[in-house]
């Protein structure tokens, strides 16, 4: 798996063992092994029949900003907007909903909003190229929260959940398979797909490794900027779209925190905030390793304090890791 | 503030004129729609309540000058100012103490954020994002989820945000502090070498190595500074708050960046100054301040902060483009 | 190469061991104490009677976890509750392994929704959830009735529809009438008043604002008037500015009524620091209030119910609707340990509810014996 989509900007070279054994989604997958023998052996619950496919619920929708966000992070850019992005797109799907709207209609003003959203992210963007996406999605984080807020005040608008098959989106099972599972599947794939067989995808590597390279060469960086924050709107906003139907019920302060946890698992799984790195076997392997983490002490009931210190050391070691390695390396070179 | 002495072409074509305007028309506004805003009391008050951010901004000036971010000061400063409280609940220390211990232990959490980034070569978001969670975490634990009470400080350590000692009796201590970070920020980062290594490190990584700087030190030492700030900030808020609460300052990081970002420090480093520091902070300030008195309803104000945040580094970037052409055509010519 | 290798796999063995650690390191703990708790708890049966201690045995020491969300971590007042929860399960002879407390990450109804999630995977037996937002729990919630667990929620509600009962800290209507009065003492009968609220995140604050709205439709509280209802988050800076908003832009302003303990508070400081005639009152923590509470002080007196025994008669009640004593319908009536009886009663919103007490007034002659306990 690793290997077929081992496809980076770099030439194709011949392969290796070596290389094959030494990438970086090995340590994932021994991390992701080790985390599941640690969950089933100190939780008698982690492998029961429907547990884990349970246990996948508990973190997906957050998933699905991640892959946009992997994009955006090989490119070299950053998006904190999207928690707020998901916030005011779940916001108006209820609030059309409560004006009578029919909840077909409420999905796709719901996915409109995250599109202009991050339309407005890109325009800037591209129009200033000036301003580091930092600065601009700061900005908007703060602006479309404010406008959720300024629809909402301090009320909720509910109700969404006597849509039984708006509900099942989140809470419905295809046999014992989650649906939002399978909805994650699809769109993880074709992402994949995307990124590392085609010619967009490779052009992301390409700006990311080197922008002004990139643009002697022909590549329409400001156009294919425009897209990849337009499409992390969207995908905001379908993460907004499961998570109304988890919570069937939306209020101007969810989804905070969103972009942080979205940010951390495209990290883990190897994507650089400096652009031009990653895969997405790796991303893939990190939502799940976070999730599962996350979801195992849950199901043992460590303390929430405890939680926070365990997944920002896990950040932080495995980032490090490599590089510790590498510097090793360099000291025995010169010794 | 300190600059007013200085050749009026320069002010003028300066980018933080832009801000200044901008600030100029706000107060007036707000001054029309309530006269009470620029009155000596809510000044004050405005400038007591946001001092911790104000000084945090310098901090993080330094930081993104060298082209990192800080996102973990919160945490920072909620860990140092819970670890202070808590001795002085247990012990009764003395307030300079309090204030000194907090202040290490915000420098030593600063440096390990600073060797995780250079020795490690973890990316400084990622890295700070980590720490976030950690000292948030830790700082819950030290605690055992209590906060510290009003009746668990000493008098003078409560007293410290209310006297003006420090001030000499002209402004109060907590504005005082935020004036001497100031002074001492805008001496070293224009005239020392210290602070034209900050400057070089984020401007030309390549050219300040070639030219003898140690990059890591200097990156180092920019985030335990960082640190160090937050421990004085984590001091200033338990005192003016008169509580230390696991959850306080969360957040505020955006605060702060937003207050660097609109007073024109470059997040891809190597520009900003001191007294755009200042008038972006302020800019907060006066947001937060004001928006309550003219009688916006609260909703809206995470809205209308947004937008003057967007407008405010848009325009920046137009000034910007605007003199570069001045200067083109003065070369023209 | 192989050393290589060797190093990443070593490498990822740390990571793993620290992480096999910090997870394993509590389970340790608590594996032998439930092997040790359940003889334990065995061994006290015998010395009651025998006929009663049979049945109380089984329904004791026997089935059945017990699980109680809070609203987040790092609150005291959460803390307490949680102790007044966990000291009325062990009184009742359930072992630390039978009792469950979480306190979510953030005071968000996402945060509750997936720890209720992995209660759920625990096969629990009941869940009491101090609600974050009475509607965006109910899915979940569905879910787990749905699985037999019983739902309670306390301190703040669930909707209806997703509970049996609700263990409520004091009447609604009575802290209206509470705080009206409260407000009317000090503002001593007439003038302008302020409420100073947090966010209404959380239910229960707008249903008290709303009763005190109503009570002061009353003849008796025609000469006050209430000139803003301000939010400061339950943050506590925003609830400073707030405060000195509204200081400055109600020069007239005679009280000012917070309920809510990071909102009273923060209104405490500034009023103390700028030496203000005004007068504070509301629903604070006596330990956190301790500072302002006196007859010349900025707050004379304030209210707070006792979160230790909110956490005490969420467990009592747990145990009584696992154990089929109650279902949760109006009139049941059932007896909480040394709390005595209580009785289920309609609530406002179309479900049930057990009222636990008053409010209890703090005072300056009370607060130094309540100051250190909680």
């Amino acid at each position: 798996m690793a290997t077929k989509s081992g496809r980076t900007i770099v030439a194709e070279q011949p392969f290796s063992w070596k290389k094959f054994f030494l990438q970086w989604e090995w340590l994932l997958v021994i991390l992701f092994i080790g985390i599941n023998i640690m969950n089933a052996s100190i939780s008698e619950y982690y492998l029961s029949s429907a547990g884990l496919f349970n246990a996948t619920n508990s973190f997906l929708e957050k998933a699905f900003v991640a892959l946009p966000m992997a994009y955006i992070l090989v490119l070299g850019d950053i998006d904190i907007s999207v928690g707020s992005t998901a916030c005011l797109s779940a916001v108006m799907l209820a609030y059309f909903y409560n004006l009578g709207v029919p909840m077909g209609a409420c999905i796709l003003i719901c996915l409109l909003t995250g599109t202009i959203c991050g339309a407005i992210n890109g325009l800037i963007l591209t129009k200033f190229t000036e301003l580091a996406p930092m600065i601009v999605t700061l900005g908007t984080q703060i602006l479309y929260r404010g406008i959720a807020e300024a629809m909402l005040g301090d009320e909720a608008r509910g109700g969404l959940s006597s849509v039984k098959w708006f509900s099942n989106l989140y809470w419905g099972k295809v046999g014992i398979v989650p649906i939002m599972l399978i909805c994650f599947i699809v769109c993880a794939v074709v992402f994949g797909f995307v990124l590392h067989k085609t010619f967009f995808g490779r052009r992301l590597y390409a700006i990311g490794a080197n922008k002004l390279a990139a643009e002697y060469a022909g590549i329409k960086v400001q156009k294919i900027r425009m897209i990849v924050f337009t499409l992390t709107g969207t995908f905001a906003a379908v993460t907004a779209i499961f998570l109304a139907a988890r919570m069937g019920s939306t209020r101007a302060d969810i989804a905070t925190g969103y972009e942080m946890e979205a940010i951390a698992m495209a990290v883990l799984g190897g994507f650089s905030t400096d652009g031009g790195k990653g895969r997405f076997p790796g991303l893939i392997l990190a939502i799940f390793i976070v999730g599962m983490l996350r979801y195992g002490l849950g199901l043992v009931n460590i303390a929430s304090q405890f939680m926070l210190v365990v997944i920002g050391a896990l950040l932080i070691i495995t980032v490090m890791l490599p590089n510790m390695k590498s510097m090793i390396k360099i000291k025995k070179k010169t010794v | 503030m300190e600059k007013k002495k200085f050749d009026w072409k320069k002010i003028t074509g300066s980018r933080e004129m832009s801000l200044v305007i901008v600030l100029i028309v706000l107060c007036v506004f707000v001054q029309i729609r309530n006269s009470s805003f620029l009155t000596a009391v809510t000044l004050e008050d405005m400038f007591r309540n946001y001092a911790v951010t104000f000084i945090l901004a310098l901090g993080m000036m330094c930081v993104l000058l060298t082209g990192g971010i800080d996102i973990s000061i919160g945490s920072t400063l909620a860990f140092s100012g819970m670890a202070a409280g808590l001795i002085m609940r247990d012990y009764m220390i003395a307030t300079p103490l309090s204030f000194l211990i907090s202040m290490a232990i915000g420098a030593g959490l600063g440096l390990v954020v600073g060797l995780v980034i250079t020795k490690g070569k973890v990316p400084p978001i990622v890295c700070t994002l980590g720490f976030m969670n950690i000292y948030r975490g830790l700082t819950y634990l030290i605690a055992k989820s209590q906060w510290v009470a009003a009746y668990q400080f000493t008098d003078s350590f409560k007293n410290f945000a209310l006297t003006k000692y420090l001030g000499f009796g002209l402004v109060n201590n907590m504005i005082a502090v935020t004036i001497y970070c100031y002074i001492i920020f805008y001496v070293v980062m224009k005239w020392t070498t210290v602070g034209r290594r900050v400057y070089a490190v984020g401007s030309n990584p390549e050219a300040a190595a070639v030219s003898g700087i140690n990059i890591g030190n200097v990156k180092i030492g920019v985030y335990t500074l960082m640190g160090f700030l937050c421990g004085l900030g984590g001091a200033l808020w338990t005192s003016l708050y008169k509580s230390a609460q696991g959850d306080m300052a969360t957040g505020i990081e955006m605060d702060v960046i937003a207050a660097c970002v609109v007073g024109g420090v470059s997040l891809t480093g190597g520009r900003g100054s001191v007294t755009g520091v200042f008038l972006g902070s302020l800019a907060i300030a006066i947001i937060g301040k004001a928006l309550p008195l003219i009688g916006v309803s609260q909703f809206w104000q995470n809205a209308i902060k947004g937008l003057i945040i967007l407008v405010a580094v848009v325009l920046n970037v137009l000034a910007q483009r605007t003199m570069d052409k001045n200067n083109l055509k003065r070369r023209e010519m | 190469m192989k050393k290589k290798v060797l190093s990443v796999l070593l490498a990822a063995s740390m990571v793993g061991a620290l992480l096999a650690g910090c997870g394993s390191a509590p389970e340790q703990a608590s594996a032998p104490a439930a092997a040790e708790e359940a003889p334990a708890a065995e061994e006290e049966a015998p010395a009651e009677e025998a006929a009663p201690a049979a049945e109380g045995e089984a329904a004791a020491a026997g089935e059945g976890t017990f699980a109680l969300v809070t609203k987040s971590a790092g609150n005291p007042y959460n803390e307490r509750e949680a102790a007044g929860f966990e000291e009325a399960m062990k009184a009742m002879g359930y072992s630390d392994s039978q009792i469950i407390i979480r306190h979510p990450e953030s005071a968000t109804a996402d945060a509750q929704i997936t720890t209720i999630n992995e209660l759920i995977a625990q096969n629990v037996s009941a869940i009491a959830v101090a609600a974050n937002d009475q509607d965006a729990l109910q899915p979940v919630c569905e879910q787990a009735a749905s699985q037999g667990i019983k739902i309670i929620s306390l301190d703040s509600t669930l909707n209806a529809a997703s509970r049996l009962t609700h263990v409520n800290q004091a009447g609604t209507q009575i802290i209206g009438q509470t705080l009206m009065d409260a407000v009317k003492d000090l503002a001593g009968g007439e003038g302008q008043w302020a409420i100073l609220s947090a966010t209404s995140q959380a239910s229960n604050q707008n249903a008290w604002i709303a009763a005190m709205k109503e009570v002061m439709e009353g003849e008796d509280y025609a000469g006050l008037e209430l000139v803003e209802v301000a939010y400061g988050d339950d943050e506590y800076q925003k609830s400073v500015d707030q405060t000195q908003a509204l200081l400055t832009n109600y020069p007239d302003l005679k009280v000012i009524c917070a309920p809510t303990t990071v909102g009273i508070m923060a209104a405490a400081g500034v009023l103390q620091d700028k030496g203000s005639d005004v007068k504070l009152t509301g629903l604070g923590l006596p330990s956190e209030m301790a500072d302002y509470i006196g007859a010349d002080n900025v707050c004379p007196y304030m209210y707070l119910w006792n979160p230790i025994d909110v956490g005490r008669l969420g467990a009592y009640t747990s145990v009584a609707l696992v154990n089929g004593d109650i279902t949760g319908a109006a009139g049941e009536t059932f007896t909480a340990g040394e709390m005595g009886n209580y009785e289920i009663t309609e609530a406002s919103d179309g479900g049930t509810e057990i009222i636990v007490g008053p409010p209890f007034a703090f005072t300056p002659d009370n607060i130094d014996d309540w100051k250190s306990v909680y």
